[in-house]
């Protein structure tokens, strides 16, 4: 049985492989996933949300490129023995800044709709560098 | 490699009409593209072209790098092609429909034919004809892949089939992708799902090609911006205009590529895969211009 279990939002605007590279991500991050833990295969993940398996590919490619997860020929894809260990203060720093920056969209006159389209164009962009 | 599927000013002519008409494309190996376009835009008959059942009229088309009709032996037993609407021997039971594939077929795999109809939980004993959509859509499919193709090509495969019955089938069709290499093309209606399922576009309209490429490349190249409607003429010499409207202050624009637009009183907004295609298909049938009165 698969580790973790991929969702799909298909209203947010994140690209369908990027949703699953932050799916990892945040495993990695909470701990769920640790070293040497392996990924849903490629036709399971094609199976359980019926997409491309280029897209799963392009995801595990994006993963192993920043050294979040290693592919072992025949085998399948991993949690990278190097990847960072979950860190268990950065998220309240996190929202610390973020709740910062939200008092500065506010002042500078943002409302609800904005910021959740500038949010959604950052992580758009972030998409197309990383691609 | 040579790719899977290759066209060069491709068409095809019935009397006076032409149904498919200067069609050039090219489908990469490993690929799953969707040909799209509204009913008679020329994807049965590109397709048709791409199995040799139809003679060009103009123009060449190759598909594994091989000529469809002068290569006709070499070239059948590597590609599957399900027409529309699944045709099967009506009167036969699926027992019957897979012997029957074996005798005709010289690269028949029935072991992994028979697993999928047992995975899929469908009577050997019975008739095709009592089968539900789903069910004969997957029989037909099933055919189809025991011949172990490199290429498979689907007319409208999930046009006839309830969402259910469409999710599983283009599941199935996945899961053999994901197990090698194995180029699927599937023509299609419906726009709804290729966003997912597809990696490659082919947009056809009153028998020509509208646009075709990779869905990642598509996506990033179309935008939609607004702005004063004053400005509207400069915005247009950069960019290539697919689709605009108008109100009395306002303009929007439907535009592919081009340069950044860095005046700050124009939005720029991320366009979906449906949007995208809808302004080709508008586009195509001679509602280029639409201008909504103020």
């Amino acid at each position: 049985m698969s580790l973790i279990e991929f969702h799909l939002d298909s209203r947010s605007g994140v690209p369908t492989y990027l949703q699953l590279v932050q799916q990892v991500r945040h495993a990695v991050q909470l701990g769920i996933l640790k070293p040497g833990d392996q990924l849903p295969t490629v036709k399971e993940v094609v199976t359980a949300l019926t997409i491309n398996p280029n897209t799963v590919l392009k995801a595990y490619g994006a993963l192993e490129a920043e050294g979040l997860v290693e592919g072992r020929r025949g085998q399948g894809t991993f949690v990278a023995s190097g990847a960072p260990a979950p860190v268990v203060d950065d998220p309240g720093a996190i929202r610390a800044a973020l709740r910062r920056w939200l008092e500065r969209a506010r002042a500078a006159g943002f409302g609800d709709d904005a910021i959740a389209a500038l949010v959604a164009e950052e992580l758009r962009d972030e998409s197309r560098r990383v691609a | 490699m040579t790719p899977a599927l290759e066209t060069h000013g491709l068409g095809r002519r019935y009397g006076s009409k032409w149904a498919l008409r200067d069609c050039t494309l090219e489908i990469p190996r490993g690929s799953v593209t969707a040909l799209v376009g509204p009913n008679g835009a020329g994807k049965t008959t590109l397709l048709r072209l791409a199995v040799g059942l139809a003679r060009p009229s103009a123009g060449t088309v190759r598909v594994l790098g091989l000529e469809p009709r002068a290569d006709a032996a070499e070239l059948l037993p590597r590609i599957g092609f399900v027409a529309q609407e699944h045709p099967l021997f009506g009167s036969f039971t699926v027992a019957e429909m897979l012997r029957t594939g074996s005798k005709l077929n010289p690269t028949w795999d029935d072991e992994a034919a028979r697993r999928r109809i047992a995975e899929l939980d469908l009577p050997l004993d019975q008739k095709v004809k009592s089968l539900s959509g789903g069910q004969r859509a997957q029989v037909a499919l099933t055919l189809a892949l025991a011949k172990r193709p490199e290429l498979l090509l689907l007319d409208e495969p999930v046009a006839s089939l309830d969402p259910l019955a469409r999710l599983e089938f283009l599941q199935s069709v996945l899961e053999v992708v994901s197990d090698g290499e194995l180029t699927v093309v599937l023509s299609s209606h419906i726009v709804a799902d290729l966003e997912r399922v597809c990696d490659h576009l082919v947009i056809l309209s009153v028998g020509r090609t509208q646009l075709a490429g990779s869905i990642e490349e598509i996506l990033a190249s179309h935008r939609l911006l607004t702005g004063p409607r004053d400005e509207a003429a400069d915005v247009a010499r950069t960019h290539e205009v697919l689709r605009e409207s108008h109100v009395e202050r306002q303009t929007t624009l439907l535009v592919r590529g081009g340069a950044h637009v860095y005046d700050s009183r124009w939005t720029v907004h991320e366009l979906g895969l449906e949007e995208i295609v809808l302004a080709y298909l508008g586009q195509g049938s001679g509602r280029r211009r639409e201008t909504v009165a103020s």
